[in-house]
């Protein structure tokens, strides 16, 4: 049994649908959208923008889980990314990285208990000069260190 | 006379700082009554010294870094605005060896100009190369850059005039000028610089290329991970519409070309020019089976240009200055200049632009400086994550396409990642098969489901588990996704991992269980 979205939220979906299928090959461009708007992709509206784009569910769930920036379930407050790439790996994201997972008590892909924080790897940043690189809500860290780590999640209220 | 001083918003260098220098500056301005101008520029390419931070003089751009902003104060004190003597004073940024010595072409205006503004650009040297496009024949177009020598800067290296000849040739009727900015090769962040930097460059690139193909719509594949870049560019075009430079009447030209920027949404492979263009028609960035060209059916099917950023980034300037400027630089058939990233565990990261032709080790030692660690650099991947890994006995190579395939490695994108002798290469090849299966497409099985049996038999080699044996069989998977990959991921995912088991096969070794 699918999902229903709550009445707002397929509100939402739909003047998301309705503003871009005119656009060429608009569908990641509504996804795009979706995220921005509800903070990820809830299954509940994938057959809104089938229908939307008349094309099948099993379409646009097949465009969903192709890429990995759209998220199934709503985030934490906070989206911590760690670049798990080659240049972060030469400058110490393996150990960058076990530190994470310790000091939030999370694995990648999960979220601290109290919804403030969500752990994603990420394979490039774009900050290869400055590796080990992190991003936090669309900010790029460079250089960090086990403990620069630490303050920039206490800036932002890890209860610990 | 106000004075003007420059504070990237480079991404990078914010990551280091640099917003929070820029409000220190201007706080401790109007706190002492000081007028100045502050222009965010993008960065000079020089990482180890952001945040840098400019200052004009008579004598020309003085630079102080890497500052944090508990220096502002006694920058200020140093009359830093005038010139003034401080511990972090760099001198003229110009003088600087490190910049000195570089051959910008294609950075010419990175990290000088106000990438925000039309007018900034125009004074320096832009819009030049579309004004002489305009004057000429769309052939003559095409064969200025077939003549330059340009080859696609992506990676793959192929003749640009070829490809764009072959879109001139098709009939009339929609065709597509799309570029690759899915940059997602580690080590690499040359286009980001340019779209932070310089937008108005790529802007112009893909003009010139639609006047000269006959194509009127343009779109900018970006990768979402680039949220700086994404708003730099919306920023230039939206000013290139405003000052006619985009749009129904290109220049007064009566030409028509449009652009926008379409968002990735975290897929490597669609770096690969198929799988973009079916992203960008809003489906799974799956491997398109070639022929046909995207040349002849690309885009929605249409006849479509798919070009790099540096490489689009390059053509205002082979078109301002002529085929032969460009061609002047280089080596064999690797014409005009590169853009270098230095990156991973490197003393002076960052942007060097230099002819082909110079070698590995001056990029290392040289400009690089050694390891960021101080240790011995081991070895070096060059290319992304597909190239192979270089060992310090072949650093002193050339850059140039040639003679890294001659040592069974790649040139890629000029991306060049350093580790020092911590390094485990094991782990490395590991790694290489992992992101392979992470991101493949799925759509030929060499690549989905060899890169998965890939981290398998390494973790066996690495258990003891019948070492030699699967070392063996290692070879021949390796083999088996060369030859029948679709595309470049599986098809060249090979490459880290036969390098790392050519020169460093110790690493393979056993380990004890833990």
């Amino acid at each position: 049994m699918m999902q229903t979205l709550p009445p707002t939220d397929t509100d939402t979906v739909r003047r998301i649908v309705a503003d871009l299928k005119g656009r060429p090959g608009p569908l990641i461009e509504i996804l795009h959208a979706i995220q921005a708007a509800l903070g990820y992709v809830p299954e509940g509206a994938v057959p809104v923008v089938a229908e939307g784009l008349n094309l099948s569910r099993a379409e646009v769930h097949g465009v969903v889980t192709f890429y990995h920036y759209f998220r199934r379930s709503p985030p934490g407050k906070h989206i911590v990314s760690l670049c798990q790439a080659e240049a972060c790996q030469s400058m110490g994201a393996e150990g960058l990285t076990s530190h994470a997972k310790h000091h939030l008590g999370v694995d990648f892909h999960e979220t601290t208990s109290d919804g403030q924080f969500s752990l994603e790897p990420v394979y490039c940043l774009g900050n290869c000069a400055c590796s080990p690189a992190a991003m936090v809500n669309g900010r790029l860290y460079g250089r960090l260190t086990p403990e620069r780590f630490d303050a920039l999640i206490a800036e932002r209220g890890l209860k610990k | 006379m106000t004075v003007t001083v420059y504070v990237p918003r480079d991404s990078s260098a914010l990551s280091l700082g640099a917003g929070e220098v820029a409000q220190a500056i201007s706080k401790e301005a109007s706190a002492r009554g000081i007028e100045m101008r502050l222009v965010r520029n993008g960065s000079r390419g020089a990482y180890w010294l952001e945040p840098l931070v400019e200052v004009v003089t008579a004598s020309g751009r003085v630079a102080y870094g890497p500052v944090t902003p508990a220096d502002v104060p006694s920058l200020f004190a140093a009359d830093f605005l005038n010139g003034g003597q401080h511990p972090l004073s760099l001198g003229l940024t110009d003088a600087m060896s490190w910049f000195a010595s570089q051959q910008r072409l294609t950075f010419a205006r990175v990290g000088i100009v106000d990438p925000t503004s039309v007018a900034d650009y125009v004074a320096n040297d832009g819009y030049q190369g579309l004004r002489r496009a305009l004057s000429m024949t769309p052939q003559a177009i095409v064969q200025a850059v077939l003549d330059s020598g340009l080859r696609g800067r992506g990676g793959a290296a192929f003749p640009t005039g070829i490809k764009w000849k072959t879109v001139l040739d098709q009939p009339a009727g929609q065709k597509y000028v799309t570029c690759n900015a899915d940059e997602g090769d580690s080590g690499t962040f040359s286009d980001r610089m340019l779209m932070e930097g310089d937008p108005l460059a790529l802007v112009e690139g893909m003009t010139i290329a639609g006047i000269a193909v006959g194509a009127t719509q343009g779109y900018i594949y970006l990768r979402a991970e680039y949220p700086h870049a994404y708003r730099a560019l919306n920023h230039a075009i939206a000013a290139a519409y405003q000052a006619r430079y985009l749009g129904s009447d290109v220049m007064g030209s009566g030409k028509r070309f449009d652009l926008e920027v379409r968002l990735g949404a975290g897929a490597y492979v669609c770096g690969e020019e198929t799988s973009m263009l079916e992203s960008l028609e809003g489906k799974r960035g799956e491997i398109r089976v070639r022929p046909p060209l995207p040349a002849i059916k690309g885009l929605f099917g249409q006849p479509t240009i798919v070009n790099n950023v540096m490489t689009l980034g390059t053509v205002p300037t082979i078109l301002h200055k002529g085929a032969e400027f460009y061609k002047d630089f280089g080596m064999g058939k690797s014409r005009g200049t590169l853009p270098i990233q230095l990156a991973g565990n490197i003393k002076r990261g960052g942007l060097v632009e230099r002819a082909f032709g110079v070698t590995l080790r001056e990029l290392l030692y040289d400009y690089g400086g050694g390891s960021a660690t101080g240790r011995p650099i081991r070895t070096v991947q060059v290319g992304g994550p597909l190239g192979a890994y270089i060992p310090a006995s072949q650093f002193d190579v050339a850059i140039d396409y040639e003679a890294l395939t001659a040592i069974g490695a790649l040139l890629g994108h000029g991306g060049i990642v350093v580790f020092d002798d911590t390094v485990d290469m094991a782990k490395m090849a590991r790694y290489a098969m992992e992101f392979c299966a992470v991101e493949s497409c799925g759509k030929c099985t060499p690549c989905r489901i060899g890169s998965t049996r890939g981290v398998e038999v390494i973790d066996r080699i690495l258990n003891g588990v019948e070492s030699e044996r699967n070392v063996q069989l290692l070879e021949d998977l390796c083999e088996t996704m060369l030859q029948g990959s679709l595309c470049g991921l599986g098809g060249m995912t090979p490459f880290p991992v036969q390098s790392a088991l050519k020169h460093f096969r110790d690493d393979f070794r056993a380990r004890t269980r833990h």
